[in-house]
This record gives C-alpha cells, structure tokens and sequence, in this order.
C-alpha cells in the first residue's frame, strides 16, 4: 500500500491504537491514586491541612467517592480526559495551568540534550567505525562506557564544583538571572550560559548509547553490497563513508532517539533538582517534598501522553522517510 | 566450565570487571565486621577531611564516610539482586508464555509489556516508592517494575525461536506436557541471553536506586550511597568529599558491572563474537 490514502489509513490506525494506551494510563493513575495513604480527596487536595473543608466535600461529592469502585474509576477518567487536573494548594494554581507553565524549559532542556547528545554520538560512533581496533576506537569505547556508569547527579555536582567553585565560569542554579532582568539577545545569552551545565550532565549517558549503536550500525553497513559497489566506481573512501554509509547507519539512531523521550523525561528530574532548572523535572521534586501527590500524577500523566504523542509522529515522520517500511 | 571460563579470561575488560566487583562485594560483606554498629553513629567531629584521623573523612553529622561506603555497598548490591531476581522471574513468566502460546495471549501480554516501556519508567518508579513510602521493599517492587519488560521481550523472542525448532517440536509429538517442553527444553536453551540481561538489569537498577535515595525516596533506616550524596551537596564547597566518593563507588560498581556483562555476552553466545 503506497500513496496518501495508505498513509492517512495508517495514521487513523495509529491514532486508534492511542487509545487504549490512554486508558491504561488512567487506569493506571486511579490504583496509584487508590495506593495513597489518605482517602482519594485527601491525596486529591494535596496537603489536607492546606484544603478547606468545603472543597474536600466537594471533591468527595465529584468523584463519587461514596460510590462503588467501577463509578469512581469512570468519573476520573471523565475529569481527566477533559483535562481537569484538580488544583494545587501548596502552589495555589490549578494542576494543569501549573504543568504547561513548567513545560517550556524541560523542553527546552531535552531538545538541547538530544541535539547535542545525537550530534557527538554520531560524530564518535563515526570516528570510532573509521579505525576500529585502533586506539582511538579503545578511547571513544571507554568514553562510551564510562559514562554509561555515571549516575547523572553525581556528574552535575561535580560539574558544579568544577566550572562554578573552582573556575567560577558558569551559573549553578536556575534558568537566567532573573534579577538582572536581560533583554533581547542579553537574555538569550543568559539562558544560554545557564543552560550548559544542565545539558552536559545529562547528556553523555545518551550519547553513549548513541557512540555503540552508531559504531555498531556504521561496521554493518560497511559490509553491505552497495559499498563494495561504489568502491568499484572509484569513490573516495571518505565519500563512500559520508554520502553513503552514513546516511543508513544514523536510521538506528534517529529511531533509538525517539524511543528515549520519556527516559530523558525521568533524567530531567535528577538534572533539574541539581541545578534547580525551572522545568516539570523541579515540579515533580518539590510536589515529592510537599507530598502534593496530586500533582505528581498530573505530571505523571501529561508526560506519559507527550511520550505517546511523540512516539506516534516519530512513527508517522518514520514513513515518510523511509518508503521501505510498509504503511 | 572450564571452557567458559578460558572464553570469559580472554576479554580483558571483563576480568577487570569482576576485579572491581570482587572488591566491591568484599567490602559489602565484610561491613558489619570492619565497621561495627550503624554507619548513622557519630564517630569523630564533623568534617575532619579523608586520609586524616578517619580513612575517608566525616560529614555534617560526624559519621564515617567510609563506614557509609561499606554498608551502602551493601544496600545497593542487596537491592540490586533482588530488583534484578523480581524482574528476571517476572520478564521470563510473561515472555515465555507470550512466546510459546502465541495468539492471543501473546498480543494481550505484549501489549501490556509495551505499555510499561512507554510510560516514562524513572518517573513511575518515583511514584511508586512515594506512594508506597519508601522502604528496601518499595524500592525494590518500583525497580522491578520498570525493568522485567525488558526480559519478557527478550525472552519472548527466543521463546518464539526455539519454538519452532525440531527439538521441540519432537518433544510435543512424544506427548510431554507443556510444563516440561518449557521447563526442560527451551528455558535452558535460552539461559545465556538471559544471565547476560540480567548481568545489565544489575547495574542499572544500582543507578535508579542511587537517584530515588539522592532524591530523598530512600529507606530512611539503610545507608546507602545516593542518600550520602544528597546529603552532602549542600557542602560542596567546603566539603568535597562528601559528594566526591559515594559518587567514584557507584560509578566503579556500575562499570564493573556493565564489564562482567559484556565479558559474559562474549563467552556465552560464540556466534557474535567476530
């Protein structure tokens, strides 16, 4: 099936298949909401103290906490799917309004990281490929491998320690100097230089994966007919790497990148705790503190729907680039 | 055994794997003997630097870093196993049945693993421990939780493989029960694979409990090296150690770990070896 018509259908089935991976995931909020010590609208109003009574009565009445358990589990799903997240009173903002505005510097944060963590990746899986076995292929495997072993906070903090404490080159904490109110292309800078640290914490553990599975995917490649074919034709090794080795082997990569959102999402939390990066990462450990279990759930669920969200469209861009996979 | 040893030897790495890790368990096992007494104890006054009246220094409360190293050794290998032993024997349950049933028990049981690989895993464990209340128990349930897919994929698949194969197909023709097709043919045949799994589920369970204590979610009453560093950031400056060698623990664990497995893989499927 080729064409437009096979693509919509092949978009609808995937939309369709959305669904249920939803529902699950609502489902799977209630237990969790369930679980919680207190009662549904305690754990819902966040600290109980904070909540008056008049709203936990309130609660109770719309969740039909009353009611048996099936009701319960379908009047949430209804207050979810229409996005109502309920209201944080450690934050006094509703839990939605909350999450969106937190949205923008994680992802920020993650494209940077996955910019820049892809980009070494395939540069060294590329120049390990080129000379495997030689020494430089050893140094970018033990590269690759230790910082595969690194736990993510430990490196921020010695970061830390490095380029703030002892070289004093970077700021250690948040996502511009608010009170030096930038403007214009002084605040891009700002963000910018804020941003550095954040990103080369958390990006090494990703380019690692990217360094072996780039290496990996190049050495395949290089075996394969039509190199054999194009170094009869007298093409330069260098071309016959970049025009055409290259552009097969970075397939592996790009679908393993789209694969890693929500990981990156999970290391977002350690890297922003660390460096008290304003984004949802920083929301999910504050509302940890502030036992605001509510809103962590909110955060739960609207990222497992941006990682839905995006493993669909990578699918989608997948076709379109690749014409051998069959819609 | 023998031969697999000799395989094994031959990867460099790999011996210096299980160098490192030789250590690492040593020091786990011998903690209660080296360094008796809870390693929460106050021993000496507070942030006397390393290599001076204690081996590796003390921090805010006075405790022994080293002490701290020895017993997180131990917390963070004890959890790591048993996290790894949950995942392992849940991933082969549901990817073994996936893989010999087929059908529709095979759709419904890897819809469900799938779904559990797109959540976002990290974050789902921190509910977990949350709600929960954090313990040894929670932590290793949310471990578990987040990793056994990856072993009912794999487990699956070779399932699905082997399935097909004659051996099997000859043991079903004699008439044996399901149980003993399963149990004595085809598990053993894919134990490499799964060790070699297992070996790196070990290691990254060893990260995500170190990031849950970092983060507050450990078990208050065992030490454990996230906690200490998380306890020690608020020094860095005046203390560098604190944060510095609970870091150098957890990444020589890992890597060790990740060593052992990669030196396993080589010496037990020859077939990918180049």
């Amino acid at each position: 099936m080729t064409g437009g018509a096979g693509r919509a259908s092949y978009v609808l089935r995937r939309l369709l298949q959305v669904v249920p991976v939803v529902l699950a995931i609502l489902v799977m909020n209630f237990l969790l909401l369930r679980l919680a010590p207190g009662d549904a609208a305690q754990v819902l109003a966040g600290e109980a103290a904070s909540a008056t009574p008049e709203y936990m009565a309130q609660l109770r009445q719309r969740f039909g906490l009353d009611r048996p358990l099936a009701v319960q589990l379908l009047l949430y799903i209804k207050s979810m799917l229409v996005l109502d997240l309920g209201f944080s009173f450690r934050h006094n903002m509703p839990v939605l309004e909350l999450i969106l505005g937190r949205l923008g510097p994680t992802l920020l944060l993650m494209v940077t990281t996955l910019v820049a963590s892809v980009a070494t990746g395939i540069v060294l899986g590329l120049l390990a490929a080129a000379r495997a076995g030689s020494w430089r292929d050893t140094l970018i495997s033990i590269l690759a491998l230790v910082s595969y072993a690194t736990p993510l906070f430990w490196l921020g903090l010695m970061l830390i320690v490095v380029f703030s404490l002892k070289l004093d080159l970077l700021p250690t904490s948040g996502m511009e100097t608010v009170a030096a109110f930038h403007e214009g292309w002084a605040r891009v800078v700002d963000i910018a230089r804020h941003l550095v640290l954040p990103t080369l914490t958390l990006s090494p553990f990703y380019m690692a994966l990217y360094v072996r599975l780039m290496r990996a995917a190049m050495l395949e490649q290089a075996g394969m007919d039509y190199v054999t074919t194009a170094r009869a034709k007298g093409l330069s090794e260098t071309r016959i790497t970049l025009a055409h080795v290259l552009r097969n082997a970075v397939l592996p990569v790009v679908t393993m990148a789209g694969v890693q959102v929500g990981s990156l999402l999970g290391g977002s939390i350690v890297v922003e705790s660390v460096f008290a990066w304003p984004g949802l990462g920083l929301l999910a450990f504050q509302s940890l503190f502030a036992r605001d279990f509510n809103l962590l759930l909110g955060i739960f669920f609207l990222s497992a729907c941006l990682v839905v969200a995006v493993n669909l469209v990578v699918d989608v861009v997948y076709t379109l680039l690749d014409p051998r996979i069959d819609v | 055994m023998k031969r697999f040893v000799r395989r094994f030897a031959r990867s460099r790495s790999g011996v210096l794997g299980v160098a490192i890790l030789v250590v690492v368990v040593a020091v786990a096992a011998l903690a209660p003997v080296l360094f008796p007494g809870s390693p929460f104890r106050r021993v000496d006054r507070p942030f006397s630097p390393p290599f001076g009246r204690q081996l590796l220094g003390t921090d805010v409360l006075g405790r022994d870093v080293a002490a701290g190293i020895a017993h997180g050794a131990r917390t963070s290998l004890t959890i790591g196993m048993l996290a790894t032993s949950a995942a392992v024997l849940v991933g082969t349950a549901i990817g073994g049945l996936a893989g010999y049933y087929g059908g529709r028990i095979d759709d419904l049981l890897m819809r469900t693993t799938e779904f559990f690989q797109t959540i976002p895993t990290f974050l789902f464990s921190i509910l977990l421990v949350a709600i929960l209340a954090p313990s040894v128990w929670s932590i290793v349930f949310a471990i578990a939780v987040v990793n056994w897919p990856t072993v009912a994929r794999l487990v699956r698949g070779e399932f699905l493989a082997l399935r097909g194969r004659e051996f099997v197909q000859a043991c079903i023709c004699l008439g044996m029960t399901d149980g003993r097709v399963i149990f004595r043919h085809i598990l053993p045949n894919c134990l490499s694979p799964i060790i070699v799994t297992g070996s790196l589920i070990v290691a990254t369970a060893i990260l995500i409990e170190s990031a849950l204590s970092f983060l507050g979610l450990g078990d208050p009453n065992v030490m454990s090296w996230g906690f200490m560093i998380g306890a020690g950031r608020t020094f860095l400056r005046s203390a560098w150690w604190l944060c510095t060698i609970p870091g150098v623990a957890i990444l020589l664990t890992v890597l060790a770990i990740n060593l052992v497995g990669e030196g396993l893989n080589d010496a037990l499927s020859p077939r990918l070896r180049r």
